[in-house]
């Protein structure tokens, strides 16, 4: 009978699930600790483990931390959201910075016609009593209105399944 | 059929069934699409995703796997991931931005409001001040508010 190799108790999350020998130059050890098991099953639902490693030893060495925090982060979005995974959130967070660009064009457009008004002499009171029985006080200087700013932006949502169709993709700065 | 094959099974070099998974979301004119998600994802995982939802989905899922898979061929360490990182900074800034604006406005505001009860008081006073018989039209027109009539006005 052939004797099996005693499995290594520190198998990396990885071959525990593969169901394989853990061997001292695993890929995935360093980045899939046995503790954190969904890390790298969602990874391997979304990507495969295969396509994964490729994708490691693509990268540095020292860049391969951060490549598996973002692998891992994709694919847990993509499973919450099967049809629009990421490209959901960068749309959403794109809208966003939109409406925020809009509302600092106008807010800057606000401050610049102060900034004018009161660098111009300030305006003297004009004489425009109307002459009734009560007398109404002459008028004040014109203070710029700046109503209609729009403070109300839209949240970005943890939960990336509650936007609606995507279909501009086009108009965003990342066109991908 | 070799005719008519879509990119997925002309890539996997398969015959092309009639109800192929891939062929209505990865047509035969655009090879790279299909092989941009195969390297990312694999054909196996990209069918089992598309087969998971309903068929009215299944474009804009092809077309989001296409888009991750392109970012992360371009950038293989944060993919698309580097442009949700990048977006919330730039939102980050922004915020900012407009929040020191409209605390610029409102010291604007709180000066020019200011400067409007100044003037309510100032004036308020002037009236208060004047002798009855100052309160007169000629009287006022003296003091810069003028009128062209001779009315006495009464103030309460």
């Amino acid at each position: 009978m052939k004797g099996h190799e005693p499995r290594s108790s520190s198998s990396c999350a990885a071959c525990k699930l593969l169901k394989r020998r853990c061997t001292p130059k695993c890929i995935f050890a360093p980045y899939f600790s046995s503790d954190e098991p969904s890390k790298f099953a969602n990874v391997h639902k979304v990507f495969g483990a295969s396509n994964v490693s490729k994708i490691l030893t693509e990268v540095p060495e020292e860049q391969r931390e951060d490549t598996v925090n973002s692998l891992a982060y994709e694919a847990e979005a993509r499973l919450r959201d099967p049809v629009y995974g990421c490209i959901g959130a960068i749309t959403l967070l794109q809208r966003k910075m939109v409406e925020l660009q809009h509302d600092l064009a106008i807010a800057r457009a606000c401050l610049a016609r102060y900034a004018a008004s009161s660098s111009s002499s300030a305006s003297s009171c004009s004489s425009s009593l109307v002459w009734d029985d009560h007398v109404i006080m002459p008028p004040y200087p014109d203070v710029p209105a700046c109503n209609g700013l729009n403070y109300g932006f839209s949240q970005t949502s943890s939960d990336l399944t509650q936007y609606g169709p995507v279909n501009d993709f086009g108009h965003s700065p990342y066109v991908l | 059929m070799i005719s008519g094959r879509c990119a997925a099974c002309k890539y996997l070099r398969r015959r092309c069934p009639s109800h192929c998974i891939f062929s209505p979301y990865f047509p035969p004119n655009d090879p790279q699409r299909f092989a941009c998600v195969h390297r990312i994802y694999g054909a196996s995982n990209v069918g089992k995703m598309l087969l998971k939802l309903p068929p009215h989905l299944r474009a804009q899922t092809a077309d989001t796997l296409y888009m991750e898979a392109k970012c992360r061929i371009q950038d293989p360490v944060y993919g698309c991931v580097g442009i949700i990182s990048h977006l919330h900074q730039q939102i980050r800034i922004a915020e900012s931005q407009l929040a020191k604006t409209q605390a610029e406005i409102a010291v604007f505001n709180s000066i020019a409001r200011e400067a409007q009860v100044q003037e309510i008081e100032a004036d308020s006073n002037f009236f208060k001040n004047l002798l009855p018989e100052e309160i007169t039209a000629a009287g006022l027109r003296s003091y810069g508010y003028g009128s062209p009539s001779t009315q006495t006005f009464k103030f309460n």
